[in-house]
């Protein structure tokens, strides 16, 4: 029997979750893993925007801190439940992702990338200085969840990094089989078609501008989740979320794992998050060791680690 | 009208480095179709070698001197080691390696030099200057003078000589000027050694003002990459007038809306610009080979 790729995926990533705990001699690890997840999260949704439809954002950091300071604020000044707040951020996300992605998607290339590194730089400017309301640069808490009380009046008692681990976890394998859905169907053939020439797409019918602007809000609506999810988990958030740094780096995951494939850009997502903790030992270290390695992967591997990497074993094989 | 004055004064000098770190952008971008992000880590190179030359015991003018031409090598070393490698990738995967390297630059400087921050005496001293009831510092006359000097530079080297326009038809058609006999990677060496040391001539002019440390490249990339979209990549001219706009706006924006969204301002407009004229202020309208 044969497994599409799309299985494969899914499998391999369902059990890699499943398993890893086994090897955790303590519950940092289940710490650093649940930041992979959610950063794999946010960098699904990149998959969905650079490596389906091409198009660049270098402002997606925005997107998270709204996702973030949603579950911050809508607690407080609205009464909504945590988890209600993370929906009305993803809401509110995919609204201004609509509204910006609209006059933003028109441009290429590098205009693209200044437009959406100022949108980005625009959402962390107000983050930080509106400090009556969100804190500014110190931060502000944010309330518990509460599901995990849920989990343990049913009898799953779970310590807090095991329940991040696993819920965080869960979320992005439901991201990651969305995403990959969204490629095999009508939606992703048009995406995967302007990415290879906006002009052959339009000719053959495909309205481009709207394409753009649905992978857009989509990877928006990633990014925000994701935010809302890392704010929930450290129960503490900071402008830093929606900074630009944080923008570079999800894209940077993404690019270096493969922007293609969805495993791919979760495994630059796992080397990228593991690095700095491996790297503290050297932490003088740490910011030429992380140059070093974004050029090299770009040099030497184009398409990312992991499609570089099957394509070698695959022409070894044959 | 001192206050408005007074505003544009300190956004003259502001947009001046933003004109320069826009310049050094333009430079390489026509050469080779590349965003340099590291090109702020330029100006830092040029302020912090200089401070360590002075410090070390060397004049002012020799320190700065050795600053820019050891910048203007790693620029050299920047293009031969990581941008000619990856010659026809990606617009992202440029993107990131040059934000590699400018992480990298940055890491390698806070090992070799140190974190704090530093200043090395102005040139002219002190004493503001006052004009019409502002102020303006000697040091900001001399960066003033400098992106000057360095577009008029330009603009001789571009139109009055064989290498500049060797420069020019590379930047058009890589494989037609190899045609007709330029040698490309010289061009391209070239190109990148320009840009580097007029970024560190940026941070020579600068520091004394500003101060420098390890970590001022990155906002100094930033804004200078706006200044030169806001001018239309790949522009002199552009850069130019971009880097002095922004400076301008900002410093308005700091002095009669709020100094803590004086960042806002600039993108804000460039956003407004990009909407309007999707290929900046002096840009050439493209068209899309099918």
């Amino acid at each position: 029997m044969r497994l599409s790729s799309k299985t494969t995926t899914l499998l391999i990533l369902a059990a890699v979750i499943a398993i890893a705990p086994v090897f955790f001699p303590s519950s940092y690890y289940f710490r650093v893993g649940s930041l992979i997840f959610v950063n794999g999260l946010a960098v699904t949704g990149l998959v969905i925007l650079i490596g389906y439809a091409g198009q660049i954002s270098l402002g997606h950091a925005g997107f998270a801190g709204i996702g973030a300071y949603a579950c911050a604020l809508a607690p407080v000044h609205l009464g909504l439940h945590p988890a209600l707040a993370a929906v009305l951020g993803a809401a509110l996300s995919a609204a201004i992702a609509f509204l910006v992605g609209r006059p933003i998607l028109r441009l290429k290339g590098y205009y693209l990338a200044v437009a959406s590194l100022g949108f980005g730089i625009l959402v962390s400017m107000v983050l930080s200085n509106e400090a009556q309301l969100t804190g500014g640069p110190d931060g502000m808490a944010v309330p518990e969840l509460g599901l995990r009380a849920v989990l343990k009046a049913i009898g799953i008692d779970l310590s807090n990094t095991e329940f991040w681990y696993a819920f965080s976890g869960l979320v992005l394998v439901i991201g990651a089989w969305l995403a990959l859905n969204l490629y095999h169907s009508p939606t992703g053939r048009a995406l995967r078609a302007l990415h290879g020439s906006e002009v052959a797409a339009r000719t053959v019918g495909v309205d481009v501008a709207h394409y753009k602007l649905v992978a857009f809000v989509l990877s928006a609506v990633y990014a925000s989740v994701s935010g809302s999810l890392l704010a929930l988990q450290n129960k503490f958030i900071t402008p830093d979320v929606a900074g630009f740094m944080h923008s570079i780096e999800m894209v940077t995951m993404a690019v270096l794992g493969g922007a293609g494939s969805v495993l791919g850009a979760i495994l630059g997502a796992a080397i990228l998050t593991t690095l700095p903790q491996v790297l503290t030992v050297f932490q003088e270290y740490e910011q030429l060791m992380l140059g070093l390695v974004m050029m090299l992967v770009m040099i030497f591997m184009r398409e990312g680690l992991l499609p570089s990497i099957t394509r070698r074993i695959r022409g070894r094989a044959e | 009208m001192p206050e408005l004055l007074q505003f544009l004064l300190s956004g003259i000098t502001v947009g001046a480095v933003y004109a320069l770190v826009a310049l050094g952008f333009t430079i390489i971008y026509n050469a080779s179709d590349v965003v340099n992000f590291a090109q702020g880590e330029f100006v830092m190179l040029g302020g912090m070698i200089t401070f360590f030359a002075h410090a070390a015991g060397l004049p002012l003018p020799l320190a700065a001197l050795i600053a820019i031409i050891a910048t203007a090598g790693i620029g050299v070393a920047l293009n031969k080691l990581a941008i000619e490698p990856a010659r026809g990738a990606p617009v992202v995967s440029l993107i990131i390696i040059t934000i590699g390297a400018s992480i990298f630059i940055r890491g390698a400087t806070q090992l070799v030099f140190d974190k704090q921050i530093h200043r090395f005496p102005a040139f002219s001293g002190d004493q503001p200057i006052l004009i019409g009831g502002a102020t303006i510092l000697p040091q900001s006359l001399w960066v003033i003078a400098g992106a000057l000097a360095v577009f008029f530079c330009l603009w001789l080297f571009f139109t009055r000589t064989l290498i500049g326009r060797a420069v020019l038809a590379t930047a058009n058609n890589r494989i037609a000027a190899q045609l007709v006999g330029i040698n490309t990677n010289y061009v391209m060496t070239l190109s990148f050694a320009m840009s580097a040391a007029i970024g560190a001539l940026a941070g020579v002019l600068v520091t004394p003002i500003t101060l420098t440390s390890y970590d001022v490249g990155l906002a100094l990339a930033l804004k200078g990459f706006a200044a030169a979209m806001l001018g239309g990549m790949g522009n002199p001219k552009g850069a130019l007038v971009g880097g002095l706009l922004l400076g301008i706006l900002e410093a308005m924006t700091a002095g009669y809306i709020s100094s803590q969204y004086k960042d806002a301002a600039a993108f804000v407009v460039i956003l407004a610009v990009l909407f309007a004229m999707p290929q900046g202020l002096f840009g050439r309208k493209s068209t899309d080979r099918v």
